[in-house]
């Protein structure tokens, strides 16, 4: 029987061995390895790490990039019934420590000298771990330690191993089954530490075969493998999806290229969080601007006709003729170079999750004729909570629970979900297993939602985020900053109120557009700094705020938490400092310990403030910054009663 | 955990080099060699002379006195290019690449040097000229993998801020397969991080490719940090010549560089 991802590469390099399975960009080319390949090379690198002593229940955390090496990787130790642990690549020292050490890892494969320089750093502190393997051998010449590898060096052990025992690896395979442990992923943690999520090959599995059924995805697709290995979703969709169907994913070749690498291959089927969607459409608008006049209107043009038809048409909804005319003759001049510019020529299917995603960005893609539709899931569900069914996406829901998901809400509010995906425990922490998961196999999302009139989720903020302000009226944080960050010259925004008069905001520009809407006005700045203060660009943030408060008003919950003051952050807020996740969420908590300066500055009525705030480099060294922020007010608009509009 | 470093046979010697523009004299009988595989950082004040001497190995200049010695043989009167087909490649303190060509051209032009084919099959391009060009592509690739300048394969030079330029620079010098790089002041002007960078490529470069290289630098941490041996000069002449320990507590070096009070 099929139930673990070993036996899968197995069946799959029997059944199509010919057919593409993985691609790398390398030395300008696009490499491919075959479904025979890519098993032999697994196997090679699974007798090696036997060979150098790694057994059932063993750990190998895997840090780096999306390279095939890496992914092959997981699968090697899944082989011998090893647990990999998928580690996202920009953490720091301390942070690898913490998951190496938790885990127990014993053995680790790093893409770079990058990443062992750090696993070496820590290494005494992290007392199982033994092994070392690297992939790219650049600058680890002259490194002389009994337990560092060269990836190749590995896989011609393994050759040797299994010249001596050829039958090892069959057996090995053969003992494992769905139930295993097959994978630990550690979650970003918004709140605190990291949490070892611990994934059975089943659960993987199943909600992979399930998806597969779900979106009818075939052997032929093509997806561009460039989100963090570490993160559930890049396990699902590039390797759970990737191993059920048999279809071909493409490593990027660095990760500066993506967008280069995106447009080579045009993916079937994508994947990417609000944020990348929401560059892709910052940069096409800043590249629109520069455009002649007639190019402009021509675009302007077309985008009003796609947006009147384009999104109709996906949905399969009636359009008239006349539109259905425009909208083929906007996608011969228009929609068709410009999907081929993103890279979007060959989309079947794109998902965006982990956080809200602006109307007009969905919008914007879906009259296109680019089928994105928005999941809800978290790492401990394996990914799959609710999706959108075809003909059935709106920009403010998440749709309905995936096959196989039952979902409820509590008497709270809160989202809870059941499902095949949902993961075993937290890796040595029972007490927060026990908070999160019952006895029934119901898991707690934290999440506060309701399911809207025609049977859609909606997600509104998380639970304990949702408050009030000292008059009574709700906050939403999340929901006020979401409406912000739909401007593409936001870049990222805090909302604060809780127990609080009024609500005011913090805002981190977006260099890309803010700067060049400052070239385009003649704007001179030397610094993120010193463009972040220029009284411009508060007066073009005022603006924005200003509507957001116009859109606010007409809301029937959330009128009361209108936006009152706001200022504009001297620094990006950053992973690095602890601001943000990796996953790039905000961490309230943090934010508000280290900005408390600027928040209490807010709420006296202060009309500026200054503030020292460390920094952190990406090699660990730390520095600081000192600026004077302004404080500004908004106004506010009267709110409108949306029954007694209606009557009038 | 690094292994001692060793180095070969002397690469380049310099023999009693002296040079004169007119009335002016730029070095005075300076002497040195570069062993095979070392790093070799020459330093001094502005105005010491450094960049002559760059000049003079790599056939720039000529001097009126004394004998460059590469790999054995004396050498007698070279053109730049001629001094590039024997292996010596550099980079120059003001950038000078190609500006309105791609980074990819630019690193191609590096590997002019071992172009065998002739106009003729150029032209025609089918045959030698493009198997030729796949194998230099092929090595450029190699390169622009090494020094992870995958994004701006394409794009022009001109357009790149400085510290990617200087990188490109050194690619350039990469391609032209040299046993000896010469690079003036491969850092002047970057920031910190970009600084880092590029001391991390140059260690990459010797270490990987074995290349041995002489480089010129103003920021003493990084020279101590690079280099195996240091020579400093002063007003044309050699103060000394060292580990980069030992020339940092030599009483001259240090006089030349914080003055020497006269009381």
């Amino acid at each position: 029987m099929t139930d673990t991802f070993p036996k899968l590469l197995i069946r799959n390099a029997d059944a199509f061995g010919d057919k593409t399975a993985i691609r790398e960009k390398y030395l300008g080319i696009w490499q491919s390895w075959s479904w025979r390949q890519k098993r032999d090379e697994i196997f090679a690198l699974a007798n090696g790490l036997a060979a150098l002593g790694f057994k059932r229940g063993d750990k190998i955390a895997i840090i780096g990039s999306n390279r095939p090496r890496l992914y092959w990787g997981i699968c090697a130790a899944q082989c011998l019934g090893g647990i990999p642990i998928p580690v996202y690549q920009d953490s720091v020292a301390e942070e690898l420590q913490f998951v190496l050490d938790h885990a127990e890892a014993s053995f680790v494969l790093a893409e770079n000298q990058e990443q062992v320089d750090k696993v070496l750093e820590i290494k005494s502190h992290c007392a199982a771990l033994k092994t070392v393997i690297f992939d790219d051998t650049k600058g680890l010449r002259d490194y002389e330690l009994e337990d560092l590898h060269d990836f190749e060096g590995v896989q011609k052990k393994g050759r040797e191993f299994e010249a001596s025992n050829p039958t090892f690896l069959q057996t090995e395979i053969d003992k494992g089954s769905g139930d295993d442990i097959g994978i630990f992923l550690y979650t970003s943690g918004t709140t605190g530490k990291p949490k070892g999520v611990v994934l059975s090959n089943s659960n993987v599995l199943v909600t992979a075969v399930n998806s597969v059924g779900l979106d009818n995805l075939s052997r032929d697709e093509e997806t561009l493998s460039y989100l963090p290995m570490a993160w559930v979703g890049d396990h699902i969709f590039s390797y759970g999806q990737a191993y059920v169907t048999g279809f071909c994913i493409n490593c990027p070749e660095s990760d500066e290229t993506v967008a280069t690498d995106l447009r080579e291959i045009g993916p079937t089927y994508y994947f990417a969080p609000p944020r990348v969607f929401e560059n892709i459409l910052t940069s096409v608008i800043i590249r629109m601007e520069d455009a002649g006049s007639f190019k402009k209107k021509l675009f302007h043009y077309f985008m009003g006709v796609a947006k009147t038809a384009g999104g109709a048409i996906l949905n399969g909804e009636s359009v008239s003729v006349m539109d259905r005319l425009r909208y083929r003759l906007g996608d011969f001049l228009i929609f068709g170079p410009l999907k081929n510019t993103m890279g979007f020529s060959r989309i079947r299917l794109a998902y965006t999750a982990g956080e809200a995603i602006g109307p007009e960005i969905f919008d914007f893609f879906r009259s296109l004729g680019i089928n994105i539709k928005q999941l809800y899931g978290q790492t401990e569900a394996g990914v799959f909570i609710t999706t959108q069914p075809d003909g059935e996406v709106y920009a403010d829901t998440v749709g309905t629970p995936s096959p196989g998901v039952e979902v409820k809400i509590t008497d709270d509010g809160e989202v809870i979900y059941r499902s095949p995906g949902v993961f075993q425990y937290y890796y040595k922490n029972e007490e927060a297993t026990r908070e999160t998961k019952n006895e029934e196999g119901w898991v707690m999302t934290g999440d506060a939602g309701y399911f809207d009139d025609k049977g859609h989720l909606k997600i509104i903020d998380r639970a304990k985020d949702v408050g009030k302000l000292n008059d009574g009226s709700m906050f939403a944080p999340k929901y006020i900053e979401n409406k912000l960050k739909f401007f593409p010259q936001i870049q990222e925004a805090v909302a604060l109120g809780q127990g609080q008069d009024f609500v005011s905001v913090m805002i981190n520009i977006d260099l890309d557009a803010v700067g060049n809407w400052a070239e385009r006005n003649n704007i001179g700045y030397a610094s993120y700094q010193e463009l972040a203060g220029h009284p411009e660009v508060y007066k073009m943030m005022l603006e924005n705020v200003e509507k957001v408060n116009k859109d606010l008003s007409s809301d029937q919950f959330l009128s009361g938490s209108q936006i009152k003051r706001f200022l504009i952050l001297h620094k990006e807020l950053d992973a690095d400092d602890g601001e943000l996740t990796r996953t790039r969420k905000v961490r309230r908590r943090i934010v508000a310990e280290k900005y408390n300066v600027l928040i209490a500055a807010l709420y006296a009525n202060e009309t500026n403030c200054h503030v020292k705030t460390e920094v952190t480099f990406e090699d660990g060294r730390k520095g600081s910054i000192e600026s004077d922020l302004e404080i500004m007010d908004v106004k506010r608009f009267e709110v409108i009663d949306q029954k007694t509009a209606k009557a009038s | 955990m690094m292994m001692q470093r060793q180095f070969g046979e002397a690469m380049l010697e310099v023999k009693n080099i002296s040079l004169s523009f007119g009335g002016v004299k730029a070095l005075t009988d300076i002497s040195f060699d570069i062993l095979e595989g070392e790093i070799r950082a020459i330093i001094g004040p502005n105005g010491a002379g450094k960049s002559s001497v760059l000049n003079v190995i790599s056939g720039f200049y000529h001097p009126q006195e004394g004998e460059v010695w590469f790999r054995g043989k004396k050498r007698m009167g070279l053109k730049p290019h001629e001094v590039a087909k024997q292996g010596i490649a550099r980079t120059f303190q003001n950038i000078a690449l190609f500006k309105g060509m791609s980074t990819l051209d630019n690193l191609m032009t590096g590997r002019i040097t071992h172009m065998k084919t002739n106009l003729f099959w150029q032209m025609l391009w089918k045959g030698p000229a493009e198997r030729e060009e796949i194998e230099h592509r092929e090595k450029v690739e190699r390169i622009i993998d090494f020094l992870e300048i995958q994004s701006i394969r394409k794009t022009p030079v001109g357009r790149l801020p400085y510290g990617l330029q200087k990188r490109v620079e050194l690619g350039r010098a990469l391609a032209a397969d040299s046993k000896l790089l010469l690079l003036d002041e491969p850092m002047a002007g970057m920031n910190l991080e970009e600084k880092e960078d590029m001391s991390r490529f140059i260690l990459d470069v010797n270490d990987e490719f074995g290349t041995t290289i002489a480089l010129i630098e103003h920021d003493m941490g990084v020279v101590m940090d690079l280099s195996d041996r240091v020579v400093v000069l002063d007003y044309g002449r050699k103060l000394a010549d060292g580990t980069p320990d030992a020339v940092r507590s030599d009483q001259s070096v240090i006089d030349a560089y914080l003055g020497v009070s006269h009381d």
